[in-house]
């Protein structure tokens, strides 16, 4: 086996979490390369699908952006934005969303808005929500990416961009959102899931060679990890070909 | 019927100070050169609208064009912020820039309404998140069939909305194709319109799946070649990567940017 980053662990187990035939709307970024490489590797037939109109998108390198040329020289369809969000995303269509987030609390909020308490001032002004709130909404489950720190994984976001879990398991059905919400985070470090009674995210899977104690001081809130905590497989020599091929082809 | 003018006349007669104005495009077709031509022409207290502020809005921002900005993500697509957004929100430098905010799915639904003659839209959307607390333009409204709680967002129709598009012929008939973002509805929600176009032509050929707004829907049509760089027209050129990496520098700095500025404009600083 050769060596690998941590952010290649990361990459590949969200690959990973695709599975074949699936439809999924990407986020650009490390979800945009985490789709791509599951179609590299075990899910040729995924659909890819772009808030920028591309449905079925096959690009041939990693896209600089949702936008990008090559999404809709190789996409089954190109759409306009509102039928993208309102006859393909809405309706409950798209399988997987697959979000990055700046920040991310216990029940799976997302926050991509501002960083501090008042809004009209913040400390730092995030892009903001693009199409994530919807995203996060309606696909039947969303999985989200992104690197692990006390800094990124917060005891509560400081803005709601698109909500996860609430304040605990019964919330979304409360409010009468249609998609299970967040299922999955995939980090640097390892995976969590909600926990079954009270949604809050629960570490079940920690990456070859990190510790309990590394997630634990790098997450926000008292991390509790499953009781069957498991080992994620290591990138096989395949994955990390791709993986590697990918990248180099995106610059 | 759309007249064709230059691009200084069109802009000179179709955006005034504080008129409320859409350059749409996403990543694809941005008008980049009606923006700087606005910034040319020293326009102050605009309010900008579009789904995907990009770097064209940083530049208007950072010249001190707008006083607000309606928006769903601002951001330099796959590069990172735009720095003269956020010292405007966060510093406001150069001037105050007031913002309304949405998601993507929002402002989509408000050019739809727009377009369609309609108060307002209706989507299922924002529910649990912080965006309405922030805004009085996201509102819940009940289904008067099902009593279901959705969301209501108002029209938007700007005072005039600029895109770019492949071609026109000299009628004014505009012929666009790839990635059309919210091209249309802008448009057709406005109640100005222009269009710059890579070429005038004699004869538009006909393009399967291309998107055509006719002469009698559109204001103003005028020939600017590359007005879409360092983004792309799809079939004319590509999009100029770099350039986006190297406006995060220049964003970066008030000074950089003065220089960017000043280059742009022709008066020193």
């Amino acid at each position: 086996m050769s060596e690998y980053t941590a952010d290649e662990m990361m990459s590949i187990a969200a690959a990973r979490a695709l599975g074949e035939g699936m439809s999924c709307f990407v986020g650009i970024g490390l979800p945009s390369t985490a789709a791509n490489l599951a179609r590299r590797t075990h899910a040729p037939n995924l659909t890819l699908i772009y808030e920028s109109g591309c449905l079925g998108a096959k690009p041939s390198r990693l896209p600089l952006s949702i936008g990008d040329g090559e999404l809709a020289d190789t996409a089954d369809a190109v759409v306009s934005v509102p039928e993208v969000f309102n006859y393909w995303l809405q309706p409950g269509r798209i399988d997987v969303g697959f979000l990055g987030a700046a920040q991310l609390d216990k029940f799976g909020n997302i926050n991509t808005t501002v960083i501090g308490s008042d809004y009209h001032d913040p400390k730092v002004r995030l892009p903001g929500a693009g199409g994530a709130p919807e995203i996060a909404a309606s696909c039947k489950e969303v999985f989200v990416v992104l690197r692990q720190s006390k800094r990124t994984f917060v005891d509560k976001v400081d803005f709601v961009t698109s909500f996860g879990h609430g304040t605990g398991r019964g919330d979304r059905e409360r409010l009468g959102l249609r998609g299970a919400g967040p299922t999955l985070v995939v980090t640097d470090l390892g995976l969590m899931r909600p926990d079954p009674d009270t949604a809050e995210l629960t570490l079940t899977e920690l990456h070859p060679g990190i510790e309990l104690e590394q997630v634990v001081e790098a997450t926000g809130w008292t991390l509790k990890a499953a009781a069957d905590l498991k080992t994620t497989p290591a990138p096989t020599e395949r994955e990390l070909t791709l993986l590697r091929e990918l990248k180099k082809a995106g610059e | 019927m759309a007249r064709v003018l230059s691009l200084g006349e069109a802009i000179a007669e179709l955006v005034h100070d504080g008129d409320t104005v859409a350059l749409e495009g996403f990543t694809h077709l941005i008008p980049v050169a009606a923006g700087h031509e606005i910034i040319r022409q020293g326009r102050r207290n605009l309010t900008l609208v579009r789904m995907t502020p990009d770097i064209v809005y940083d530049q208007l921002i950072g010249a001190g064009c707008a006083s607000k900005l309606i928006f769903s993500w601002g951001g330099n697509p796959g590069v990172g912020s735009l720095h003269r957004f956020r010292d405007a929100v966060q510093h406001s430098w150069p001037v105050p820039l007031e913002i309304e905010e949405h998601s993507h799915a929002g402002m989509a639904n408000r050019y739809v309404a727009g377009a369609s003659g309609l108060p307002f839209a209706v989507l299922r959307g924002y529910t649990g998140t912080d965006l309405p607390a922030q805004t009085d333009t996201i509102k819940p409204i009940t289904c008067p069939f099902t009593g279901e709680q959705l969301t209501a967002v108002p029209a938007l129709n700007p005072d005039v909305t600029i895109v770019h598009a492949q071609r026109a012929d000299r009628a004014g008939n505009v012929q666009l194709w790839g990635i059309a973002g919210v091209q249309k509805e802008a448009v057709l929600a406005a109640k100005r319109s222009l269009v710059t176009v890579e070429e005038v032509v004699d004869e538009l050929e006909p393009r399967p799946g291309a998107l055509v707004l006719p002469s009698w829907a559109v204001t103003a049509v005028a020939e600017v070649p590359r007005g879409a760089a360092p983004s792309y027209a799809a079939g004319y050129y590509e999009r100029d990567n770099a350039a986006y990496q190297t406006w995060d520098e220049i964003g970066r700095d008030r000074e950089e940017f003065a220089k960017w500025l000043n280059d742009l404009t022709g008066v020193k600083a």
